[in-house]
């Protein structure tokens, strides 16, 4: 055991080039897919916030529910509309990096969506009088909350972002862990483990745990930053 | 400025309005006409419907019965809406500095990038908020925020302004900088309405006066008429300061 933590170590410091493609595509991957539902799933949660709809509280309630939408099952979703038979399967996106991608999303964007609406919701209710009373259009409002909510969104995107890079099943399904090509943190764990591999292994979990580490640390500076400045 | 828009929005006229929340009467129907100058103190005891009022007339809340008219024919609903402003008891403040909140306010209302710099740098200056004018708005005392939010109205250039209580929380000299600070407002032409629980406020301000008691408008009068001959049971014995329920 100690041996493999030692050359998980030696791994790490050599900046092993496996290790680090496995680490730079994880980053890729999981950035993308956030930076991606980000965009659609912040200004979709602040308007199911602002706007009232017959059917909200069940859009509200299946958000929420999808928040914990097992991996393997976005993974089983998205194989399915990425295979050769399926909707989307003339694109040849299975087994690569898009499809990961395609599936983070899937994954990740409900969790955005939905915490986000709350966190709007909130700051809509404490604003909404005011900016009615200057003549803020629910439109014009969309900008403006997710600009004043912006400390508590960062939250929430590193939330998805933690979600993302962590997760193993979607990726693992659609991606089909082909080495130097889809082969990502979680997935090559998993591999290597089964394996015996236990240096790279556990190299590569060393760093995810760094990696989710600091976004947690980060989520928090900057919450408590935000607390300090702007009141 | 086309020729609906040089109008103007007021007389203000309300006819027959009521407010029913949950099978409760808030507001019993009620005519009132604001005319195009002056200062009205709308008083009453707590609970009495004043905020309530003054949200239907500035269009915030919909009377559940009668209607809202604002003269000025033809004016949309933007201009109408873009040609008044409220100042609330609790002003909200965005997430950014003071300055940035005038010149946030301005920019809804369409006006160009190098107009908003003057123009609000014009009404922090106004209001005494130079040095602060780069903090967080929501930083700021209580007074502070209640003169940025007299600020940012001002730099609208409101044909009507609604004032709920914008002095309960303050000290004596913030208090005096808003009352001086209704004046200037109305000096420039701006329709003042305002609700007050200091009967020397509204002595020293009013032109007239609006008297709710439990959701009924019970007296209108000119503001010496009102503390010197009150018409009704309940405003003689609200300006003794015994308390109507
Ligand atoms: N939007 C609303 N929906 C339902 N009820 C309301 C609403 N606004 C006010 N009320 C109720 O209407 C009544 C009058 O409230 P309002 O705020 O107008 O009183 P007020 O005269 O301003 O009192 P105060 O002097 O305490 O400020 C209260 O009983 C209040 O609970
Ligand atoms: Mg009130």
């Amino acid at each position: 055991m100690d041996n493999a933590f030692q050359a998980a170590f030696q791994l790490i410091v050599a900046m092993d080039p496996v290790l680090i493609g496995i680490v730079t595509l994880s980053l890729q991957v999981s950035l993308t897919a956030v930076a991606i539902a980000s965009v659609i799933a912040l200004p979709l949660g602040a308007a199911i916030a602002l706007w009232q709809f017959p059917g909200r509280g069940l859009v509200v309630v299946v958000l929420n529910a999808l928040m914990g939408l097992p991996p393997v099952v976005a993974g089983l979703m998205v194989y399915l509309m990425l295979s050769r038979a399926g909707p989307l399967g003339q694109f040849g996106l299975l087994f690569t990096p898009t499809a990961m991608v395609i599936a983070q999303i899937v994954l990740i964007l409900p969790i955005v969506a939905a915490l986000s609406r709350q966190v709007i919701e909130e700051l809509w209710g404490e604003y909404r009088e005011q900016l009615q009373s200057l003549g803020v259009s629910r439109l014009r409002a969309i900008p403006t909350l997710l600009w004043d909510a912006r400390f508590s969104l960062i939250t929430v995107v590193l939330a998805g972002f933690g979600r993302a890079s962590a997760e193993v099943g979607a990726v693992l399904i659609v991606g089909g862990n082909i080495s130097g090509v889809t082969r990502v943190m979680t997935t090559a764990i998993a591999l290597e483990t089964s394996k015996g591999n236990l240096p790279l292994a556990l190299g590569l979990g060393i760093i995810l745990l760094l990696l989710v580490a600091s976004v947690n640390a980060v989520a928090y500076i900057i919450g408590e930053a935000a607390k300090r400045r702007l009141g | 400025m086309n020729r609906a828009e040089s109008l103007s929005l007021l007389p203000l006229e309300l006819r027959g309005v009521t407010f029913r929340h949950r099978g409760q009467t808030l507001l019993q129907p009620l005519d009132l006409r604001l005319e195009r100058n002056g200062k009205t103190m709308i008083m009453g005891p707590n609970g009495a419907g004043k905020s309530l009022l003054m949200r239907i007339c500035h269009g915030l809340l919909r009377p559940t019965g009668g209607s809202v008219r604002w003269a000025g024919n033809g004016a949309t609903a933007e201009t109408i809406r873009r040609r008044q402003a409220m100042v609330f008891q609790r002003p909200v403040m965005l997430r950014r500095s003071a300055l940035a909140n005038v010149r946030y306010a301005l920019a809804v209302q369409g006006v160009s990038r190098g107009e908003r710099r003057w123009r609000a740098d014009e009404a922090v200056e106004r209001f005494g908020l130079q040095s602060i004018a780069h903090r967080p708005a929501r930083v700021l005392s209580g007074g502070e925020q209640q003169r940025l939010a007299l600020a940012r109205a001002w730099a609208l250039r409101p044909e009507i302004l609604f004032m709920d209580e914008p002095t309960s929380a303050l000290d004596p000299a913030a208090i005096k900088a808003v009352e001086e600070a209704v004046d200037t407002f109305h000096g420039e032409g701006t329709r003042i309405v305002m609700t007050t629980h200091d009967l020397g406020q509204a002595r020293r301000l009013a032109d007239d006066v609006i008297f709710l008691v439990d959701g009924r408008l019970v007296e209108r009068a000119p503001v010496r008429e009102f503390f010197e001959h009150p018409y009704s049971r309940e405003a003689a014995a609200f300006v003794q300061g015994d308390l109507v329920w």
